[in-house]
């Protein structure tokens, strides 16, 4: 039976047999509980709230309005019923000409129109995870590496790794600066990867940052602007997160600033990954962009869109919806509004109960503090608390080990894929825990070591290997 | 600077195959602006019926603005949803329609079935789950131009042809299968499965049973895949009735061995719905592992949750597809028969084709000679002069020089008779050219003849 399940393996590829996806990670026992249990307001009260889900849900009744009052913008309408055929037969992989402006303006307007993008640079994708592989495909051989400052999206390990063969080298950020990406760490890293024989093709920059909720300040960019030319490597910049900055906080700088301003750039190193599922909350309708001021990676990764065209009827909706200039403003604006506040309320909630967060600005999500709460300051101590945390005070939180995370015991928490009064409970939840946790810290020994036990039976052994964090495609359809 | 597949052509477009699209984009077609430019023949793309989905639409507004039927917005819930799972509700509908395209003689199941970036992604996928880098798929020619991109480009995978000969009616052969299984060792390649496009692109003609027991008598010898692109089956407007693998090889009472778990179905909705530019195509396998990988991957190009509903809503209307399915091959078979009497009044063989969006020409007694060069010489002028943008058989990987690809049905009536008109007279033209040519060259010879008659015999030319 073995030998035969193995024979009928090794008809497929290695990629398909091996587990590069990166999803058999224990890790996922969280979303299972999260799945198993979903929380719901009247039908279960007490289920699992997902907060390991980084979506924007603070905007869609804007979004309905508009919709509501713009019934050409869907091919289905009588009013758009017009453009049906043309769009429905549309399959060219450069784009509707009025998505392509109608998103480079908006890139522009996230940016408070300080830089400007050409619409003959714009290039679909599945989404920001099919940019990222492209551009994977175009910059690098297997067996060659991208250096990625941690802690970042563990989804970048399936992303840039699994089909290309590429690698990614860790430029190790750390707390006892605020996980700041040094000068001098980025160099630490380009020279281990030199003695280790690892050709680094370019560096990865999400920005702001997925997990921290950072952006990076002039100097910084500069500064790795200044690397990578020096290296003669690519600089890679997802900018997915541009307009979730916090409403009243300094102004995000996109790299597209930075090499304005710097005539010595060489411009053939640059390269955006941008989507729409963030900033505008529509993971669902898959429009990733590569924007590469290289004309022949602008040209390659086109003709590789073909492998994940945005559809034509989200292209047509795209494009009526975002060259609406009074919308557009409307949204960004609105948008930077509520997720401060809500950014504001949990983090103030959190401070109230001795739990810190890291400082941040941007984002859908903080990055949170609890190293003071873990048994060991080791992974295995993170793991013991975050399965507490989802078995016991029913949230589900990422460690900070999927990120890559070099100090145990931080977790991301998603914040704005909820309602407030989802939030409340969150917060009301851990302040319960909270007051046990105190409690129990006095008579230790005995309550603890019975804790432990019953998380070791509920749960496999982890390993000593990173765990990955859950993409958003793992969430299962309800309907 | 950039990656080895960045800088290489495998991308595959510099093929003619494309350089025709080029010539087409720098010169269209229009009925009142510009009469005379090239009329696109070189695109397998359906739109005959695009009156009865609008129809559809306008009688169904609700399911199009994204409402539930109890009125409710389903637009958040749209547009947050990316599990790569895809919709259950739209995958039932889809497996729903394949099998009654297959005429309910098989069935398929939901969970088999993965959703991707059109039937391009679907293709890609497949391969980077079946084969290694360095391994080899069997392709019967000719064969879709597009292939070379999305079989090889990424996955480093390699095609090793299956010569198909206009003598079998291009019908793939025991005999042929083997011999390229041999070609493929001799290179060092390992084989491990064969892609078939079912019905075919560029022949138009659906696979006899005979074929498809050749494949499955070869697929279990050689322990290897059988990958059935059957993106036209719902365009099969004639007899014989399109027989799918998967009704094959129940036929024969295989689904309970393991060779059930090694074929898979590519489909999508291009062109059986005529829906290119929405991006739907589907991987439907047997093999449970394969499923999970292509689930995994097709993170890379999901379908847009907007049109996973919209499409959902129709195809649950069945009463409208059945409607549209048989109308559809009715306006399709008329268009082949009008460009068949069309090509029969140039002179131009054809093969007999039941099923497709497209005629597969034997233009070869157009050609100055039996080459391929003769045959591009023939298509530039066809571009140029007959300002038609039909697809050289070299770009399909034809064997033999001058087949040509010629596309029916996305154009309107009106102008495919602009079309045919043309190649009646193009074809004249050539053929009055090549007679012209044959008499002066007839001429020449008589002169030379007696010419050296009248010059002094020398024995020993200067070399």
């Amino acid at each position: 039976m073995v030998s035969m399940l193995r024979k009928q393996e090794e008809l497929l590829s290695k990629i398909a047999s091996g587990n590069g996806h990166g999803e058999n990670s224990p890790y996922f026992d969280g979303w299972k509980a999260y799945e198993t249990d979903p929380y719901h307001p009247t039908e279960n009260p007490n289920g699992v709230i997902q907060m390991g889900l980084a979506e924007n849900q603070l905007c869609f009744d804007l979004v309905q309005d508009w919709l509501l009052s713009n019934p050409e913008a869907s091919i289905c309408t009588a009013e758009g019923v017009n453009y049906f055929r043309d769009i429905a037969i549309f399959q060219d992989y450069h784009g509707l000409p009025k998505f392509r402006n109608a998103v480079a303006n908006f890139m522009a307007k996230v940016r408070g129109n300080k830089v400007k993008y050409d619409p003959d640079r714009i290039v679909m994708s599945g989404g920001a995870t099919g940019a990222h592989e492209t551009v994977a495909f175009c910059l690098a051989d297997p067996g060659e590496a991208f250096l990625v400052p941690t802690p970042y999206y563990a989804g970048f390990d399936r992303d840039l790794r699994w089909r290309t063969g590429v690698q990614l080298f860790p430029v190790v950020c750390d707390s006892s600066n605020n996980f700041e990406i040094t000068r001098e760490a980025v160099e630490a890293a380009y020279e281990k990867a030199q003695e280790d024989n690892i050709r680094i093709k370019g560096l990865l920059l999400t920005n702001p940052s997925n997990p921290l909720g950072t952006y990076l300040d002039r100097e910084t960019l500069r500064s790795l602007v200044s690397f990578i030319n020096e290296k003669n490597i690519h600089l890679v910049c997802d900018e997915i997160y541009a307009a979730t900055v916090f409403m009243g906080q300094p102004d995000f700088i996109s790299i597209s600033e930075i090499i304005e301003e710097d005539i010595h750039c060489n411009r053939n190193l640059i390269h955006i990954v941008y989507s729409l599922s963030k900033d505008m909350g529509f993971p669902g309708f898959r429009v990733g962009i590569i924007y590469s001021y290289n004309d022949k990676v602008v040209s390659c990764a086109r003709k590789m869109s073909s492998f994940g065209l945005v559809s034509s009827q989200t292209q047509h909706l795209i494009a009526s919806m975002l060259s609406d200039d009074e919308f557009v403003d409307r949204f960004i604006t609105e948008s930077a509004k509520r997720l401060a506040e809500r950014h504001r309320d949990f983090t103030w909630g959190l401070s109230q109960m001795g739990i810190s967060c890291l400082k941040s600005n941007a984002g859908l999500f903080f990055w949170m503090d609890l190293r003071h709460l873990l048994k060991e300051q080791t992974y295995d101590g993170e793991m013991e608390l975050w399965k507490v945390i989802i078995n016991e005070v029913k949230l589900n939180v990422s460690p900070g080990s999927s990120f890559h995370c070099a100090n145990p015991g931080w977790f991301r928490v998603c914040f704005a894929n909820m309602d407030d009064e989802t939030m409340n409970i969150a917060l009301s939840r851990i302040r319960s825990f909270m007051s046990k946790y105190k409690e129990a810290k006095m008579p230790v020994k005995k309550l603890c070591w019975q804790r432990s036990l019953r998380l070791s039976t509920s749960f496999r052994r982890l390993d000593d290997t990173p765990c990955m964090s859950p993409q958003s495609p793992l969430v299962r359809a309800r309907t | 600077m950039l990656s080895k597949k960045a800088s290489s052509l495998c991308h595959g477009e510099d093929s003619s195959y494309f350089h025709g699209w080029q010539k087409y984009d720098s010169d269209r077609y229009d009925k009142l602006t510009n009469p005379k430019g090239i009329i696109q023949m070189g695109l397998a793309e359906n739109q005959l019926s695009f009156d009865l989905l609008e129809s559809w639409l306008a009688s169904n507004p609700d399911a199009l603005v994204m409402k539930r039927p109890n009125g409710e917005s389903a637009f958040t819930d749209l547009a947050l949803f990316q599990d790569y799972h895809g919709s259950a509700d739209f995958k039932n509908k889809l497996v729903n329609f394949m099998a009654r395209i297959r005429e309910n003689k098989v069935n398929f199941k939901p969970d088999n079935l993965v959703l991707t970036a059109g039937s391009t992604s679907a293709n890609e996928i497949l391969m980077f789950c079946l084969a290694d880098p360095g391994e080899a798929f069997l392709l019967p020619t000719p064969y879709y131009a597009g292939f070379d991109r999305d079989l090889k480009w990424r996955t480093g995978a390699e095609i090793v042809p299956i010569h198909c000969s206009s003598s079998d009616g291009f019908k793939i052969t025991m005999c042929a299968l083997e011999e390229a299984y041999q070609r493929a060792k001799k290179l060092n390649l390992k084989v491990k499965g064969v892609l078939v496009t079912n019905p075919s692109n560029p022949l138009g003609t659906t696979l006899t049973r005979d074929e498809l027991n050749h494949l499955i008598t070869f697929s279990i010898a050689k322990n290897v895949h059988i990958v059935s692109d059957e993106i036209y089956s719902g365009t099969v407007f004639d007899s014989p009735s399109f027989v799918s693998i998967t009704e094959a090889v129940m036929d024969r009472n295989l689904e309970h061995t393991d060779l059930w778990s090694r074929i898979h179905i590519v489909y999508s909705l291009s062109k059986d719905l005529g829906l290119p530019g929405f991006r739907v195509g589907m991987i439907y396998s047997n093999n449970k592992t394969v499923v999970s990988a292509a689930t995994k991957m097709s993170s890379f190009g999901l379908v847009s949750s907007q049109t996973q509903f919209l499409l959902a809503n129709m195809l649950s209307d069945m009463k409208f597809t059945d409607k549209y399915m048989k109308e559809n091959k009715e306006r399709l078979k008329k268009r082949k028969e009008t460009l068949v009497s069309g090509l029969k009044l140039a002179g131009i063989n054809y093969l007999e084709s039941n099923a497709g969006l497209f005629c597969w020409v034997d233009m070869s007694h157009l050609l100055v000679s039996n080459t391929f060069d003769a045959e591009k010489e023939l298509w530039e002028q066809i571009i140029e002069e007959a300002k038609l943008n039909i697809s050289p058989g070299s770009s399909f990987h034809c064997t033999e020089p001058g087949w040509f690809r010629i596309c029916f049905a996305n154009m309107c009536a009106e102008t495919i008779q602009v079309a045919l008109k043309r190649l009646k007279d193009f074809s004249q033209s050539i053929n009055s050219k090549k007679k012209a040519g044959s008499c002066s060259r007839q001429r020449r010879f008589l002169l030379g003849k007696w010419v050296s008659m009248l010059l002094p015999y020398d024995p020993e030319p200067d070399r």
